[in-house]
């Protein structure tokens, strides 16, 4: 990784999917391999269901705690119609890892409007390299639904120059003893997917 | 080594390395966890939940005028409500060191309006520091403390949303306590404004002032950084951040106190650039003071007053365009992902109680201003803390007839001990047929589930006095208060009726807790489901706005008849509320098998 660039992580989704501890880890992880990190999100009324953003970002020195938009290297996202929201964030030659789980907003589900059909196929061909993953597929075949943040970190450290082992360290300290070896699980398997 | 913490993190660790001995707030996003932080990890700190931010400044006060250093906290609108003591704090100044840290909320993403606290600063005659990362803001919490004892005067702090919610790298160290000897010290003279006693303190206030621009002349958070010279930045805050990644060439004067200015360092800075720009978030504060000291300098007309700045904004306003190519957007009709009330929330179920009725629904600040949006779409007003108590009394008594039987105000538990005791007393002093609907969740749910007088525990959770609503209402005077569990949706209806009837003043307390809390739990999490047969797609139970209920488009035939479309539950996120089957009149949804 070059030491001058500032890199650009932009994680969202859906309040109540696990993003913040999943920006949290990344954080922690850039900052043990020396990095200067900044790490912005919006708390308040966005737990309620809102749409969430988190926005990483390390470098040798890093001002604006805010990704800029077409600025992103890697837009991780949690949910379908966020992947949308957030695309121009992404840069020209940015990487999309998208999870492939619908949460249906207000207007949906009460049948005002239809959930936007094609939305991978729409992206993929934006992003001919973009990722997509099976969440909740994955979270289910590990046991533990509430996995789907740590394999999506695990698939997004494919795309860092960061060894596993930080994350693993990261891992260790963040989550309580009885949660480790599930999540150390799902991180794997996360990395597993990408390549 | 240094630790990743967010500004509201590094803030508690500024007052635990600093010396405070006491903390009051009231919770308010983006400042509410500085206390909880505190709360959590700094014992050595005296702490706890006010009912609302005057009482917080008024504790913190008492601390500081005993000696002790002392940090009250608040989001930039609970100001306001401290605003009485904030202005006289600076005639009787303090003796041990008081900080007011105040976050603000440009772009408005948890509150409704964007004051910039600046101007209180101005207003009040005090100080005001500003960090601009999460080093700063532990940095700057020992300088305010040490600002206010150097010069007998609360100092504001002032943080912004992405500051307090940002994390950066902080380097750590120890606790050093206050050098200000502790006691109960009388000094009328100080600090007992009457007239007599006040009118002398103006003229001090005002030399405080000027001895704390020169201060500020010499203070180690006004920076100068040489570059170009073709282009000049002063900044403060997160505007200094998003300037300095927008504008690297540039020559920077950043501010860390941004008020009372430093004259004569501006004008050296000023004189030493060919263009000045001042880069703001919201009001033109230092702006107008340059331009008042006779300096020419461009800002707003490239920056705008409202909302947040970015890195973008900034780069567009002087240089034309931003640095950065996107990939594009993808054309598709994106559905707006609003917050919405949790499946299970007891505020849902007493507006859709309601909404049974024709009525004119004051409200004000809690998860239940959410009960604004569609489908509810059930708020009718929402202007501060408190408000809709004597907007409700101020349109009965105003209207008359042409309120009778709809003029409601809606409250939440945690608002009503904030603010809605003395509007409530006086709706029973000067009358009116209001209805007042207490929506009791047994917490301030809103900003994250902090306790509150009346929940019976405090900010460590130790166990303390659980204030009683029922009793205060009946010791203002109100003979019709009614206690009801609002899942019993047809229930509350009728109780509606009867008090929406009535000549006088009412109260009714609708009591469940929160969904989202674990202890005292009534709900009976299991999940509810709707049997095809009976739903005729009426959309009663879609109507609520419950997010596990989804409406399914597909024409079919249920007993003969033609349907367009049917509800479903999904199982995942029910957690058996009742509201659904109480508004149901086909009884289509039942326990889930």
């Amino acid at each position: 990784m070059s030491l001058d660039k500032v890199y650009n992580v932009l994680i969202v989704g859906v309040g109540g999917q696990g993003i913040i501890l999943a920006s949290d880890v990344l954080g922690r992880v850039a900052a043990r391999r020396g990095y200067d990190v900044k790490k912005n999100e919006i708390h308040g009324m966005a737990q309620r269901g809102g749409s969430v953003s988190s926005h990483v970002r390390f470098g040798k020195k890093v001002s604006s705690p805010i990704i800029k938009m077409g600025e992103a290297d890697v837009l991780v996202s949690f949910e379908q119609i966020e992947t949308l929201r957030y695309f121009p964030f992404l840069s020209k030659e940015g990487q999309v890892i998208l999870n492939d789980q619908r949460i249906l907003p207000p207007a949906v589900f009460t049948g005002l409007q239809d959930y936007p059909a094609g939305i991978i196929e729409k992206v993929k061909e934006k992003a001919p390299r973009s990722v997509i993953v099976n969440g909740t597929e994955v979270a289910n075949k590990i046991g533990n639904s509430r996995v789907i943040n740590v394999i999506l970190l695990g698939v997004l450290s494919n795309y860092l120059d960061i060894p596993v082992e930080t994350y693993e360290e990261v891992l260790k300290e963040s989550l309580k003893p009885k949660l480790l070896d599930i999540n150390l699980k799902a991180f794997n398997e996360g990395r597993s997917l990408a390549s | 080594m240094k630790e990743l913490l967010s500004g509201n993190e590094a803030i508690a660790r500024g007052a635990y390395e600093y010396g405070v001995r006491l903390a009051s707030a009231y919770p308010g996003t983006p400042s509410t966890e500085i206390l909880e932080y505190i709360g959590d990890r700094y014992p050595e700190i005296k702490a706890g939940w006010a009912p609302n931010e005057k009482v917080a400044l008024e504790v913190a006060a008492g601390a500081a005028y005993g000696g002790a250093r002392a940090l009250a906290a608040m989001k930039h609108v609970g100001l306001n409500v401290a605003a009485d003591p904030f202005m006289t704090l600076s005639y009787t100044g303090v003796n041990g060191g008081l900080v007011i840290v105040v976050c603000d909320d440009p772009e408005m993403h948890s509150s409704q309006n964007e004051q910039d606290t600046r101007n209180y600063a101005k207003f009040g005659k005090t100080p005001c520091l500003e960090p601009s990362d999460s080093q700063e803001a532990k940095d700057l919490i020992g300088e305010a403390l040490k600002i206010s004892e150097k010069f007998d005067t609360p100092v504001i702090f002032r943080s912004t949303t992405r500051v307090s919610h940002s994390m950066s790298l902080v380097e750590t160290g120890s606790r050093t306590e206050g050098a200000v000897e502790l006691g109960l010290k009388k000094d009328p003279v100080k600090f007992v404004m009457l007239p007599a006693m006040a009118r002398k303190k103006h003229p001090w206030v005002e030399q405080r002032m000027k001895d704390l621009a020169e201060f500020a002349e010499t203070f180690q958070y006004n920076i100068i950084t040489e570059g170009s010279k073709s282009l000049g930045i002063i900044a403060s805050g997160i505007a200094y951040q998003y300037a300095r990644e927008a504008l690297p060439e540039a020559s920077f004067l950043k501010l860390g106190m941004v008020w009372p200015l430093p004259e004569k360092l501006i004008r050296k800075f000023a004189a030493s650039v060919d263009r000045l720009v001042v880069i703001e978030e919201l009001d033109p504060f230092f702006e107008e003071a340059i331009r008042l000291m006779g300096i020419q300098v461009e800002g707003k007309s490239l920056t705008g007053l409202c909302g947040e700045l970015s890195v973008e904004k900034i780069e567009i306003a002087l240089k034309g365009k931003s640095s950065a190519e996107s990939i594009g957007s993808i054309d598709v009709e994106l559905p707006m992902r609003p917050p919405n009330l949790c499946p299970g929330c007891p505020h849902r179920a007493t507006f859709t109680a309601l909404k049974k009725h024709k009525l004119y629904v004051a409200g004000d600040i809690g998860c239940y201003t959410l009960g604004a949006l569609p489908p509810l779409g059930m708020l009718d007003n929402c202007l501060c803390m408190g408000a809709g108590i004597g907007i409700a009394a101020g349109l009965a008594r105003s209207l008359g007839d042409l309120a009778k039987g709809k003029a409601v105000a809606v409250i939440g538990d945690s608002t009503f001990y904030h603010s809605g005791m003395t509007p409530l007393l006086e709706l029973a002093y000067n009358g009116g047929a209001a209805t007042i609907v207490i929506m009791d969740n047994s917490t301030t749910a809103m900003t994250g589930a902090q306790h509150h007088p009346g929940t019976g525990y405090t900010l460590r959770e130790d166990q303390t006095i659980t204030a009683d609503m029922e009793k205060l209402c009946e010791s203002f005077g109100f003979k019709r208060i009614r206690k009801v569990n609002p899942y019993k949706v047809k229930e509350l209806q009728q109780v509606l009726s009867e008090e929406l009837n009535a000549d006088e003043p009412s109260v009714i307390i609708a009591k469940a807790p929160c969904a989202l809390l674990k202890t005292g739990r009534i709900l009976p999490d299991k999940p509810l489901s709707i049997n095809p047969e009976n739903c005729t797609g009426c959309k009663s139970c879609i109507n609520t706005g419950c997010p596990a209920l989804e409406y399914v488009k597909e024409e079919r035939t249920v007993k003969g008849k033609k349907f367009k479309g049917y509800s479903r539950i999904n199982a995942s996120l029910c957690v058996g509320c009742n509201t659904c089957f109480e508004v149901c009149k086909f009884n289509a949804i039942e326990e889930a098998s």
